[in-house]
């Protein structure tokens, strides 16, 4: 059995959970055997509904103290699921808390670890992991040699598969540790994108010359959904918040489409940024690094070009 | 109360990517070597700042290499510590590694141990909770704050969308990055003293490796980017739109 971590917060499944049990259905298919899935906490979601991703059983421990992860107290309970229900496969999102739990329960479990994975696994010989290495600009392909394995897949390197089926729901009994890790307080930012799970993101460098201008990144940002983000020099000098930098040393992101303007795109800048998918690039340098990397580009001064785009995208909004 | 780092040696993050041994092995000539950057800006010098604050005692250092990497443990001893100690044995998996760090950790009586939040070649973001499980210690990854009051610590951590603060008693195992320190560039006292501290040299533990890396692999080159005149934006909206139906 191929079994899948479901991580929610605030009462629901995460995208890139429905990913994994995608990954996880497809796995048992190669194996011949079926996939299941574990939520820990309190769940508003309809899990029966999971099965339209193939599982065909998700357990639940419904408890009011796993709506904080815990790494140590998770991995316990994963780790018991995962033996008494007979996993030989153990799947993980590799978003925040995968991070956390994988490489426990690999520990706990003597089951090796593939961290980062972007493809199914090749089982023709051995039990090979396809993996980002070298923060983008590489694969790795790892052999898992122990019985039980663990996979944790990178965020939007899978698509979300669905059928109509429906999954049973079964109460998992699980004794439940007391978390050594006390939560005192979350702060999320409401009502945007959060830029880990976006699939459109708008990003803006110093050739915006200034925070003031930033409405160009914002305002494409909110007419296609997309979340923004700078680069380090941006972020650095405090025209945008921390949060939001992605590259070698802040975030780094898959996104569908990633919008760069004004980034020269230095190797640092595209080693968390080069697994997007398709990578647009407005820079006024013909020279700048980042269109050796891009699918498309303009190269021509952003305050000149970016309005019309705004403009062109609102009109097809408006369809 | 001590600090242990763990302090990893990586290409240099402008470094070639390419591979030798029918492309199984990173291809290390004429590469730059640096210390991960995490471990580095984020876990050592914030181990730094806490024994500056009077939050720790000493600081060790450690890491798992051949004594090819001992010129970066002393560039890590230049920033500062104490005392370092280098695993000896070659690269391994992920499980191996934490094996040795844990081994060496287990009797040492560190309060806290930190990590980078990955490494910059391998990106496996695993040791530090695998040592944690190992050592049976609660485990706070992705930290971007570390603040001590005696034996209490309390975390602040990377959530999707957001962060979360934590609190729990020492001893802990934490995963840094940004947001945690300010880079340090080491001062020329700091590079004579590093020469002169004390670099243990320890033999590993048996452990079996439970992955093995099977060959490596580039990306395939882009086409190449499709430009569009700067006189006509709005069709770049349509490439997008239609061509490559991302928008």
């Amino acid at each position: 059995m191929v079994l899948v971590f479901l991580d929610q917060a605030d009462g629901h499944i995460k995208k890139s959970s429905f990913e994994a049990a995608s990954y996880a259905a497809k796995v048992a298919e190669q194996l011949g055997t079926t996939a299941e899935g574990i939520v820990l906490g309190s769940v508003n979601d309809d899990l029966a509904s999971l099965g339209k991703y193939g599982l065909k059983k998700v357990h639940t421990v419904k408890n009011d103290a796993l709506n904080h992860m815990d790494a140590q107290v998770f991995t316990k309970i994963i780790a018991d699921a995962a033996t008494s229900l007979s996993a030989n496969v153990v799947i993980f999102s590799n978003n925040f808390n995968g991070k956390s739990i994988a490489p426990r329960l690999s520990v706990r479990l003597k089951a090796g670890l593939v961290s980062g994975a972007v493809a199914l696994p090749d089982i023709t010989n051995g039990f090979v992991v396809r993996k980002n290495v070298f923060s983008g600009k590489a694969f790795a392909n790892v052999d898992i040699k122990t019985a039980i394995k663990i996979i944790s897949l990178n965020p939007n390197s899978f698509s979300i598969i669905t059928s109509d089926a429906v999954a049973e729901v079964a109460e998992f009994g699980a004794t439940i540790d007391t978390a050594k890790v006390q939560v005192t307080s979350t702060d999320k930012v409401v009502g945007e994108v959060p830029l880990s799970e976006a699939e459109i993101v708008v990003s803006g460098g110093r050739g915006l010359k200034g925070p003031e201008n930033w409405a160009m990144v914002t305002d494409l940002a909110k007419l296609i959904g997309a979340a923004t983000a700078c680069s380090r020099p941006v972020a650095d000098i405090h025209w945008r918040p921390h949060h939001e930098h992605v590259g070698q040393t802040g975030l780094a992101i898959a996104p569908n489409l990633y919008f760069a303007i004004g980034i020269s795109g230095a190797i640092q800048h595209l080693a968390g940024v080069n697994r997007s998918k398709v990578i647009v690039v407005i820079n006024k340098d013909p020279e700048a690094p980042f269109f050796k990397a891009a699918d498309y580009g303009i190269v021509g001064d952003a305050f000149e070009v970016m309005p019309k785009i705004i403009e062109a995208v609102r009109k097809l909004k408006q369809g | 109360m001590k600090i242990l780092v763990c302090i990893s040696k990586t290409p240099d993050t402008t470094a070639k990517i390419a591979f030798t041994g029918n492309n199984t092995k990173f291809a290390t000539d004429g590469v730059q070597w640096i210390i991960n950057p995490y471990d580095e800006w984020y876990a050592l010098v914030r181990a730094l700042e806490l024994k500056e604050a009077g939050s720790a005692e000493a600081i060790h250092l450690v890491t798992v290499g051949a004594a090819d990497s001992e010129p970066i443990i002393r560039k890590a001893l230049a920033l500062g510590g104490e005392e370092a100690i280098r695993i000896n044995s070659d690269n391994h998996d992920s499980y191996y590694i934490a094996s040795q760090i844990a081994a060496v950790a287990k009797d040492g009586g560190y309060g806290l141990i930190l990590t980078g939040k990955e490494t910059i070649d391998y990106n496996g973001s695993s040791i530090g909770g695998m040592i944690a499980e190992m050592l049976d210690l609660p485990y706070v990854s992705l930290a971007t704050k570390l603040d001590l009051d005696g034996n209490n610590a309390t975390l602040v951590r990377e959530i999707e969308g957001g962060e979360e603060t934590d609190t729990v008693q020492l001893p802990i195992v934490v995963s840094c990055q940004k947001g945690m320190a300010e880079q340090r560039i080491p001062n020329m006292k700091g590079i004579m003293s590093a020469r002169s501290k004390p670099l243990k040299v320890v033999e590993p533990v048996a452990v079996e490796e439970l992955t093995s890396v099977v060959s490596l692999d580039l990306p395939p080159a882009k086409a190449g980017v499709k430009l569009v005149s700067p006189e006509h934006p709005e069709e770049l909206v349509r490439l997008l739109h239609e061509e490559a139906k991302v928008i």
